[in-house]
């Protein structure tokens, strides 16, 4: 590209966007405190989040707590009742659905009965009014991309869903959308297919730097697929961090319980501010609600070993491969889960007495169940 | 209904085959019976016309006075009737599906009030409130006859639309870029192919056959032609309705027949005249790797 024409594009760059994938460039999404109640239920209760260029967000959350409508606002298909939707600093809210230039992927299959996956992978070209030729090259390209190449004649029904979305997801990408939009693509899949599926939207996202928003309910696709993870609940986000970040340092006890495996043990505020837990005292991350409190830890950060009279009885042992999950009853009817590295668990056979404790660390802690 | 069917029959398929053929296993007698009594009942009375009528009364029916412009208005009843059908009831059915789908139950009950209502009823009103311009014309019947059509309509696009996702559909199509019209004309349309031939037939047949209306408003439609013309040849009048009966049977047979075949091309659910059953087997692949 010369330095003249590079200085065309972003002249016009602030009128009109061309796609801006398949560069370096990517688009930003804004989404300002987003609002929208259906009857009296509050689906989305003041919801922001930035997306960078070429950023992949995954939404997370149980069922209901408004990722999907957070997806399909930026879409155009739900409206919202205050907020505003900005792609690299358009409002997007007044366009509609057909001209915001994204591309979507449904969790149930979405392909057209009535046309060939080539076609369905060239419909998009063919409402940018490509010519017939171009649409079929590039529409080929794409398929060969998602590796079906030689399915291209074939019609939805001949195809497994594995393929299906495969093709819906070359389908999206063909437009060269500014945003793709992902509503659990995966869910409706076989766990194998699932996971082959998961690397292969990854890849392709980091080699076409294409926004991405990704919504699931599933925190392993979240954690494995996203640079970025926003969990919800209740229409609002309540952390939004990199995996590593989300699962290490949980900002709140929701986020703590809902992402991996979390121990919850009784524990007493001590009055220094401190808590005490399995006889250590520890200092509290984050807010301390009032009240008796349960201490959060999750399995890698407990410690057991086996010890006559100890303060645990091992009730299973559940084989993980590398690891070895624990099951420990405590004293108060508390069971914990601990993970030790499997060739150290011949030792911790059920019904062994065992002493558990803890590693010193701040730890989260939330009202008693 | 089996109606959710086709969205889901990739998966599933093979289970209601083996149902189904445990099913005929079980009950070989009872089928048997029951078509036999069927039978019994259609055929002989059509038996006794075909011998009342002799064959050689058939192509005299085509040589009466009366008959040509008769089979013409019947004709031309049921293309405007059909087209009217289609034009108010394909997109009614598509927006009921998409925006209102609460309503669906109700719409249901309300197609089916001219079954309820009998003709002679409806004709006699209409006959007294229609303007001046409409009676004088025979396609006041045309307009009648999309009412009595409407329950066969419906439920045959209902059911057409029941077989695919149609909200995804839109979606998606909306998401690549496609309008409305574009949308309704490249996604919708084909794929309700099936359903719209189906409602098509079924009201031809109604429109082919119905005798009072047209009786009572002073129209010498086909069906009215082949009563008066008893009066002077009750064999050739019966040669003429076991033609027509012929013809309308050969129609409904051929979009069962079409439907059929689009399903097997494409895939997705098969539509029959009411009902959307699953895909017989599935083709679906394993998956690869």
């Amino acid at each position: 590209m010369t330095t003249n024409t590079a200085g065309n594009a972003a002249a016009a760059g602030g009128t009109r966007h061309e796609g801006g994938t398949g560069g370096t460039g990517g688009t930003s999404v804004v989404l300002q405190d987003l609002k929208r109640s259906f009857g009296t239920t509050r689906a989305l209760d003041g919801l922001s989040l930035e997306i960078a260029p070429g950023e992949f967000v995954a939404l997370l959350g149980p069922s209901g707590c408004g990722k999907t409508t957070v997806l399909r606002i930026v879409a155009g298909f739900e409206s919202a009742d205050a907020g505003s939707v900005l792609v690299d600093g358009k409002d997007m809210l007044p366009v509609p659905p057909a001209r915001r230039d994204m591309g979507m992927v449904f969790q149930s299959y979405s392909l057209f009965p009535n046309m060939s996956a080539l076609d369905n992978v060239a419909f998009g070209l063919r409402m940018r009014k490509k010519a017939g030729p171009q649409r079929r090259s590039q529409a080929a390209e794409l398929l060969d991309m998602v590796g079906l190449a030689d399915q291209a004649r074939q019609y939805p029904h001949q195809l497994s869903g594995g393929q299906q979305q495969r093709v819906a997801l070359a389908r999206a990408l063909a437009v060269e959308p500014s945003v793709l939009l992902l509503d659990e693509p995966l869910s409706a899949l076989d766990a194998k297919v699932r996971l082959q599926l998961r690397e292969q939207i990854r890849s392709l996202q980091q080699r076409l730097h294409t926004t991405t928003l990704f919504v699931t309910h599933d925190q392993e696709e979240a954690l494995s697929m996203a640079d970025r993870v926003g969990v919800m609940r209740s229409g609002r986000l309540e952390q939004l961090a990199s995996p590593s970040e989300l699962y290490a340092q949980p900002a709140t006890a929701f986020v703590a319980e809902f992402v991996g495996t979390m121990n919850r043990i009784p524990g007493d505020i001590e009055g220094d501010g401190r808590v005490s837990v399995l006889g250590a005292t520890l200092p509290i991350r984050g807010s301390r609600p009032g009240g008796p409190v349960d201490v959060l830890i999750r399995p890698e950060e407990l410690r057991i070993a086996a010890a006559p009279g100890g303060n645990g009885i091992v009730t299973m042992a559940t084989f993980l491969g590398s690891l070895t999950r624990i099951s420990v009853l405590l004293s108060g009817d508390v069971t914990v889960r601990i993970d030790v590295p499997s060739a150290e668990s011949a030792a911790l056979a059920p019904g062994t007495s065992v002493n558990v404790t803890v590693a010193e660390a701040e730890v989260l802690v939330t009202g008693r169940k | 209904m089996a109606a959710v069917a086709g969205v889901e029959a990739g998966a599933q398929a093979p289970a209601p085959a083996t149902r189904s053929a445990a099913r005929r296993r079980s009950f070989p007698v009872w089928r048997w019976a029951i078509l036999l009594i069927a039978a019994v009942y259609f055929l002989i009375p059509l038996y006794s016309g075909l011998r009342f009528a002799g064959l050689k009364a058939f192509p005299d029916v085509f040589k009466q006075a009366g008959f040509i412009s008769a089979i013409g208005l019947s004709l031309r009843l049921a293309l405007v009737t059909t087209i009217l059908t289609l034009v108010l009831m394909v997109p009614t059915v598509v927006y009921v599906h998409l925006r209102l789908p609460q309503i669906r139950r109700l719409m249901e009950a309300i197609t089916i009030l001219p079954i309820v209502i009998p003709p002679i009823v409806l004709i006699v009103g209409v006959l007294k409130v229609a303007p001046g311009f409409l009676l004088s014309t025979p396609y006041l019947l045309a307009f009648v006859y999309v009412i009595l059509a409407m329950p066969f309509a419906y439920r045959s696009l209902d059911a057409g639309l029941r077989a695919f996702d149609l909200k995804t559909m839109v979606e998606a199509s909306n998401s690549l870029g496609a309008g409305w019209p574009t949308t309704l004309w490249r996604v919708v349309l084909p794929n309700m192919r099936t359903a719209m031939l189906s409602a098509t037939v079924l009201t031809v047949a109604l429109v082919l056959g119905e005798f009072t209306m047209a009786s009572l408003a002073l129209w010498q439609t086909f069906p009215v032609w082949i009563v008066n013309f008893e009066q002077s040849s009750g064999a050739v009048s019966t040669a003429a309705s076991l033609l027509s009966l012929f013809v309308t049977w050969l129609l409904l047979m051929l979009i069962v027949a079409v439907g059929s075949w689009s399903a097997r091309k494409r895939g997705g659910a098969q539509v029959t005249l009411f009902t959307v059953a699953p895909r017989e087997s599935s083709q679906t692949a394993g998956e690869p790797e």
